[in-house]
């Protein structure tokens, strides 16, 4: 009964979201206001309506009602609460749900938080949202209904992947999910916008901040999937640049450009036109990846079964939603004309410098990512694109990225001194290009891209503190003053500040754990030793364990360093039956230099030992910890009080100095 | 006015990225492809399962055309095939062998394969996935198409059926015996 509930009120919310996605548009041009009150509440209802069959779907996985199709696939009586509710994304038919009715959530927020939004500016923004929820509502029910019922009902349930029972990848999902649907939202600003044929800094005031969670969101959802494939998968690695990875990437390519183009917009009233592409691109590019992980014309780890009914229905909505954006865009952007001029060295010409490298990182790697499938389709064979690709298109991109990152928040708006800029920066020149030295000279093994790439982490990271201390007048002023100053700092600056610098510290973790990691394998019986990085590991015994619905072989190491350092790691093989499958589940020790890396594997039968594999991977918790400053940096910001507090209408051009957040 | 023309070009790069999408979903994805083909048979050599006194090594891949089948007593899938194996052994149309994967202990394949019958030339037993990972396997069913010269020319991944069997397999193998 709970999951007919379920099935009538997503029906339902398709109703209402035609409704939404049409009337308040319409009444809009006409100046209809009975027409465009018909939004708010109707944004409200659908997405009450979608978290009704949510719920229900939720309530099927956690009683482990077998007559439901996708249950029955999907999950088991004995696997763990936690994966049962996790099972219900973890599957396509329920992970679109969930982006449906984040799609509804985030416009049920703009119903009732947009309250200082010009009122047909607010409708539009609803009416497209709806309508991009029209489209997915739709696919649900016609090619991906989760609430189908199964007769004669099975015993028991296949069971959810055990690559996917992990509490990692139990929240991946949601994240990834908020971050490109929170995209929707930009998006429905951007053709809103363009209906409206005004793009001014009210505007970009209001897309900025719901750029800037959806970019959190994302961040936090692509770091949660590499922290996962990094422990799970068993090797060390952490990015693969798998198609499914790179439609997660894209997307937050084109958000990193366009929370900073909407600077533009907001403070400079400039770069209109290239602010509303690239909010149309970026959500293109969250539907571009649906598209590619659902419809299997790309092969991926990733990919979910694969069914081409599917494939054409999201390719329908991927060319009716972003080629009727782009149609506005042709139509309306030659009008959009920026006001603010500015000389080619000046904080939006390193904004605008910036915004190109990122697109077109985005762009190579968009056509890295789709070859393969151009040379099928012209038959000129089969081939795959793999990370030497990527890693040289990408990375000489980010080197002159990260040097404009360092010093543009040093320029003023519109016409930037070159030479001050320098000068303030000479600490930061020299400490990074001595520091590059110094791992190039002193550490083995550096190559010199090894030492460029340290040279780039400390110079961002120079280079932040450096803009922080001059705004808080650190040397130019009491230490008092400083300090006062410091406190005094708006939350969005802070937000810049920890971004930036948390992308430094994260850089110097790629770099160290793709130059210097160590890797020993070998076949050990219980009492053998082996030192890898200067770690005495000696295997103690492996043993056989119960877990809650798997068997594991159990390795317990002894790790020793000199006298002080005695640990225990314990690495574990799981054996899952529903449904058949091994997992590998590395055990892990961070230290400030690095993770220290273990993995048990299959027992030898000739020698009566184990395989172990034991990594050194430097500096990696430098990377998490940087992602994690990063995503912090996007939380704070929002909290700014501006965010709160209703936009002034007045289109102010703030004093020079104030820094870009 | 020549300053509209740039505003135009995303909606083109759509289209023909629209054009590609279309295409590429009228293709098998699961025709795509394992970096082994075309490339000769790794080495590999293999133990017999219980009750039999032949492996299967990489040595046994010679002169003439045949199939390599991935298979384990645990896989539903392989259930799903065994029949059409069957079949294709009763018709004499091609000699199989087989890679007996992963299997729980080393009676559940011979178990299998006396209740549900055995189309298989030879049968090598893999607990530790060494074949399965010299074909580059990622699930089981998994079929190859190996030539005379030992070189792996064909990759099918799932269970084979009489519709994919007439559609791709029939096709590919009269070519490499007309060679």
């Amino acid at each position: 009964m709970i999951v007919e509930i379920g099935h009538f009120s997503l029906v339902l919310a398709l109703f209402i979201a035609g409704l939404q996605g049409t009337l308040p548009i319409i009444g809009a041009h006409q100046n209809n206001h009975s027409l465009m009150a018909v939004a708010t509440p109707a944004a409200i209802i659908q997405f009450i309506l979608i978290l009704g069959s949510f719920i229900a779907l939720t309530y099927a996985f956690l009683v482990s009602d077998f007559s439901v199709i996708n249950v029955a696939s999907n999950s088991h009586t004995e696997k763990p609460t936690l994966y049962k509710i996790s099972g219900v994304w973890g599957n396509h038919e329920g992970s679109m749900l969930l982006f449906a009715l984040i799609i509804a959530g985030y416009g049920a927020a703009i119903a009732v938080f947009g309250k200082n939004l010009r009122p047909t500016l607010k409708v539009r923004i609803l009416g497209v949202q709806a309508l991009i929820g029209t489209g997915i509502l739709a696919f649900i029910l016609l090619t991906s209904n989760p609430f189908l019922r199964l007769t004669p009902a099975p015993v028991n349930g296949k069971g959810l992947n055990p690559l996917l029972q992990d509490p990692g990848l139990a929240f991946h999902p949601p994240l990834l999910y908020l971050g490109y649907v929170g995209l929707s939202l930009t998006f429905s600003f951007a053709v809103a916008a363009l209906i409206e044929g005004r793009v001014d800094a009210a505007w970009a005031r209001w897309v900025r901040p719901w750029t800037l969670a959806a970019w959190g969101f994302l961040t936090g959802g692509i770091v949660l999937g590499s922290w996962w494939a990094y422990y799970e998968l068993g090797w060390g690695g952490w990015w693969f640049w798998d198609p499914v990875e790179n439609a997660s990437f894209m997307p937050w390519l084109a958000a990193t450009a366009l929370l900073h183009s909407a600077i533009v917009s907001e403070k400079r009233d400039g770069l209109k036109a290239w602010t509303i592409f690239l909010a149309i691109i970026a959500f293109g590019l969250s539907l571009l990846g649906t598209f590619l992980v659902r419809s299997g014309v790309i092969t991926s780890v990733h990919a979910f079964a694969s069914d081409p009914t599917r494939g054409v229905f999201i390719l329908l909505l991927l060319i009716v939603t972003i080629g009727g954006a782009f149609i506005l865009f042709a139509w309306r952007g030659p009008t959009l004309k920026g006001a603010g001029l500015f000389q080619p060295v000046s904080r939006e010409g390193g904004l605008v410098i910036n915004n190109f490298l990122l697109t077109v990182a985005a762009a190579s790697i968009l056509l890295g990512t789709l070859y393969p499938l151009f040379i099928d389709v012209l038959k000129l064979g089969k081939v795959s694109v793999g990370a030497p690709y990527f890693e040289s298109v990408f990375v000489p991109m980010m080197i002159p990225m990260i040097a404009i990152m360092g010093l543009a928040p040093l320029l003023k708006w519109k016409r930037g001194d070159f030479k001050t800029a320098i000068e303030k920066l000479k600490f930061a020149i020299a400490l990074s290009v001595i520091g590059g030295l110094f791992v190039w000279i002193l550490i083995d093994r550096a190559s010199a891209f090894t030492s460029l790439g340290m040279t780039i982490s400390l110079w961002l990271l120079t280079a932040t503190l450096t803009e922080l201390a001059g705004r808080i007048k650190l040397f130019r002023s009491s230490l008092r003053e400083s300090i006062n100053q410091l406190f005094r700092q708006t939350r969005a600056s802070w937000g810049m500040t920890l971004a930036h610098a948390g992308l430094a510290i994260a850089i110097a973790g790629i770099t160290a754990s793709s130059s210097w990691k160590v890797e020993s394998i070998q076949i050990m019986k219980f009492g053998d030793q082996v030192n890898v990085a200067g770690y005495n590991y000696t295997l103690k015994h492996v043993r056989e364990i119960q877990g809650p619905n798997y068997k594991a072989l159990r390795g317990t190491f002894i790790v020793n360093k000199g006298d002080d350092i005695n640990w225990v790691l314990e690495p574990e093989k799981r054996f899952y039956t529903d449904p058949v499958m091994t997992t590998t589940e590395a055990a892990i020790r961070p230290t400030f230099l690095g993770d220290l890396y273990a993995v048990v594997g299959d027992r030898d039968e000739k020698s009566g030992g184990y395989i172990t594999r034991i990594y050194f991977n430097p500096l990696v918790p430098w990377m998490w910890t940087g992602a994690i400053i990063m995503v912090l940096g996007a939380g704070i910001s929002l909290t700014d009080r501006r965010h709160r507090v209703g936009a002034p209408s007045s289109n102010k051009i703030p004093a020079p100095g104030i820094p870009a957040e | 006015m020549n300053s509209r023309w740039p505003y135009y070009t995303p909606l083109i790069i759509l289209g023909i990225l629209a054009f590609y999408f279309a295409a590429g979903l009228g293709q098998n994805p699961a025709k795509v492809k394992s970096v082994l083909i075309n490339k000769k048979v790794p080495e590999f050599l293999l133990p017999p399962i219980e009750g039999s006194l032949r492996g299967f090594s990489n040595s046994d891949l010679k002169n003439k055309v045949v199939l390599v089948n991935i298979f384990g007593s645990w896989c539903v899938s392989c259930r799903i095939e065994h029949p059409f194996l069957m079949q294709l052994k009763e018709k004499k149309s091609i000699p199989i062998y087989g890679i007996d994967w992963r299997e729980p202990d080393s009676t559940a394949g011979p178990k299998w394969l006396e209740k549900h019958g055995n189309p298989y030339t030879r049968i090598g037993d893999d607990p530790k996935s060494l074949g399965a990972i010299a074909f580059g396997v990622v699930g089981a069913p998994e079929t190859f198409i190996i030539d005379k010269n030992g070189i792996i020319r064909f990759k099918h991944t799932g269970p084979i059926t009489k519709k994919n069997w007439n559609k791709t397999f029939k096709p590919i193998l009269e070519e490499l015996r007309e060679k």
